[in-house]
């Protein structure tokens, strides 16, 4: 029994070094490139420091500039407005698609793969070719407007239609995402259901708001929470397709932090900002958390 | 005709529709792609090239180093996804098998530090790579893409349902943790593995800005970051600019037919980020 005992003992032994030397490679570069960055611009955000000066302690001082500037409140509200118009289309389009391709038992690999592609490919290529279809007077865009007989919108080149054109060109690209989690959702509803509907006489559209949308609520509230986060964070088109004008119209939060933190130096502003960010997504997630309960329906 | 068939031929049109408005803005780039300069400029604009230009993309090649962006890109990523699979399962397996002290707090400052945008440590890991020397190096593009807390947690959740006896059985033989973990465990948790591949290559593929901050020589430049140069150059250059973003499209197109599968599954289960 001893013997037993003292072997368990270095056997557990062994595992917790067996397990230490397991974590090790990914530990040391977790703390090194994640977790003790995260804090240090926590710390930085009270400083005011341009790296070749030494910094100098300003505690909050760098978030009450923050609130002051109102080219920071414009970023703001060019984000939100992003997130509140992207959101809903890449959510309610990718829904409605992946109920149709879900709904055709021919060609649906070729409609996924047209539906999936823009996905895939990096943003910057993206925002370069929709570029050259906002082209002023010689792109594809403009002469589509022109055989419909719709207006000829100024797109890239005016600080009202700029936005939008973001937000078009964004929704081509990431309706991919929401359209694959909701066609992986809607294959993981039993047939059964229908068929009972069926029996029961209901119809398509009564069978998509009474079985369809209540036992994809989980999906839905998945999808919403991670593409509301990401549209936060818009950056990379903004840049491209824009740099942030006209008249600053697309210049969104994430391109400001660039902007103050790698153009003009301010590695305690930028970090703020930065901040700032976190904590709204933090708060936003948790927001979203709370309120699921009071419509996502789990089985 | 009956009116289910009818309803299935309404939702082809619908989807052929959807199909088109897809894969328009490709048929534009590859049209532009293949342009003389001056038919760029014409209206109505063509979609079928007046005449077929292939020069275009050894002029791109020619004018600005894209077979270095390519190679930046790939072996950027390739190492990545190396890196990012190594560490991963190896902490993973730890995390969901071996027990040890403190295991399951150190765990749980991966899990919160899930939802930490890129964007908020960005600027410590910029003073970090300053110290190290690797400002405008490969080590800056590859290194800190490696580790992310997701990949971890992916493997983890992954081997908590692959069960146990087949360890134990290995391990009364007198088997080592390495030998199990290498023998018995990675063939076992492939689709893991290839989920994580997929999704860590389209991260380092596309990556913008990171590299963006922290490479400044040319001949560093990945092929997202070249691309955006090159624009600055030729930004009215259309016919190269788009044969450019062809050649960039072209590798994501390629690998995706080839793992097709684990691109929608991968996909589909990114979702556990956060």
């Amino acid at each position: 029994m001893k013997k037993l005992f003292s072997a368990s003992k270095s056997l557990k032994k062994q595992q917790a070094i067996a397990g230490y030397l397991f974590i090790l490679p990914n530990f040391v570069g977790f703390l090194a490139f994640i977790f003790v960055p995260l804090l240090w611009s926590l710390g930085i955000s009270l400083f005011n420091w341009n790296l070749i000066e030494p910094a100098k302690f300003i505690g909050a001082g760098n978030y009450l500039r923050m609130f002051k500037d109102p080219l920071f409140r414009k970023t703001l509200y060019n984000t939100l407005y992003y997130t509140l118009t992207s959101v809903p289309l890449v959510i309610v389009l990718g829904l409605l698609l992946a109920v149709l391709v879900n709904g055709v038992r021919r060609l649906t690999m070729t409609y996924r793969l047209a539906i999936f592609l823009p996905y895939l490919i990096p943003m910057v290529g993206a925002a370069l070719i929709w570029q050259s279809i906002y082209m002023p007077n010689f792109g594809i865009l403009d002469y589509i407007f022109d055989l419909l007989g719709l207006p000829i919108l100024p797109w890239l080149t005016s600080p009202s239609w700029a936005m939008p054109a973001i937000v078009v060109m964004s929704v081509w690209k990431g309706i991919g995402f929401t359209f694959i989690i909701f066609l992986a959702g809607l294959q993981g509803i039993p047939g059964m259901y229908y068929e009972a509907a069926e029996i029961d006489g209901a119809n398509g559209i009564q069978q998509f708001f009474k079985i369809t949308l209540p036992l994809l609520t989980p999906t839905i509230f998945f999808a919403v929470v991670i593409t509301f986060i990401d549209s936060l964070k818009v950056f990379d088109q903004a840049f491209v397709l824009t740099a942030g004008g006209p008249a600053n119209a697309t210049k969104t939060t994430v391109y400001y932090l660039y902007e103050q933190g790698f153009q003009y130096l301010r590695m305690g502003y930028a970090s703020a900002v930065g901040w700032f960010l976190l904590v709204v997504i933090f708060l936003i997630t948790l927001l979203q958390f709370v309120y699921q309960r009071k419509w996502v329906t789990y089985e | 005709m009956n009116k289910s068939a009818a309803s299935t031929i309404m939702k082809h049109v619908f989807l052929v529709f959807i199909f088109i408005t897809m894969l328009g803005p490709f048929i534009w780039m590859l049209s532009v792609a293949f342009k003389e300069f001056g038919d760029v400029f014409t209206y109505p604009p063509a979609i079928i090239p007046p005449s077929v230009r292939w020069q275009n993309f050894p002029d791109v090649f020619a004018a600005f180093p894209f077979a270095r962006f390519i190679f930046n890109s790939g072996i950027v990523t390739i190492l990545r996804v190396i890196g990012t699979i190594i560490t991963s399962t190896m902490a993973g397996y730890a995390f969901a098998r071996l027990e040890f002290p403190g295991r399951d707090s150190i765990f749980l400052l991966y899990l919160a530090t899930l939802m930490v945008p890129f964007q908020v440590v960005m600027i410590p890991l910029f003073i970090i790579m300053r110290h190290l020397g690797w400002v405008d190096s490969y080590q800056a593009l590859i290194v800190p893409g490696i580790f992310q807390a997701f990949g971890t947690f992916l493997c983890r959740q992954f081997f908590l349902t692959i069960p146990k006896s087949l360890e134990e059985s290995a391990f009364i033989d007198g088997a080592s943790f390495w030998t199990i973990f290498v023998r018995i465990i990675m063939p076992l948790v492939k689709p893991a593995v290839a989920t994580l591949s997929v999704l860590t290559f389209l991260w380092s593929w596309n990556d913008f800005l990171w590299p963006l901050i922290v490479i400044d020589s040319l001949k560093l430049n990945t092929l997202t970051l070249g691309i955006a140069s090159f624009q600055g150059q030729y930004y009215t250059q259309w016919n190269l600019l788009m044969a450019g973003v062809t050649i960039s499209i072209i590798p994501t197109v390629v690998v995706y037919l080839l793992a097709q599968k684990w691109f929608v599954e991968g996909i589909a289960m990114s979702g556990v980020k956060y």
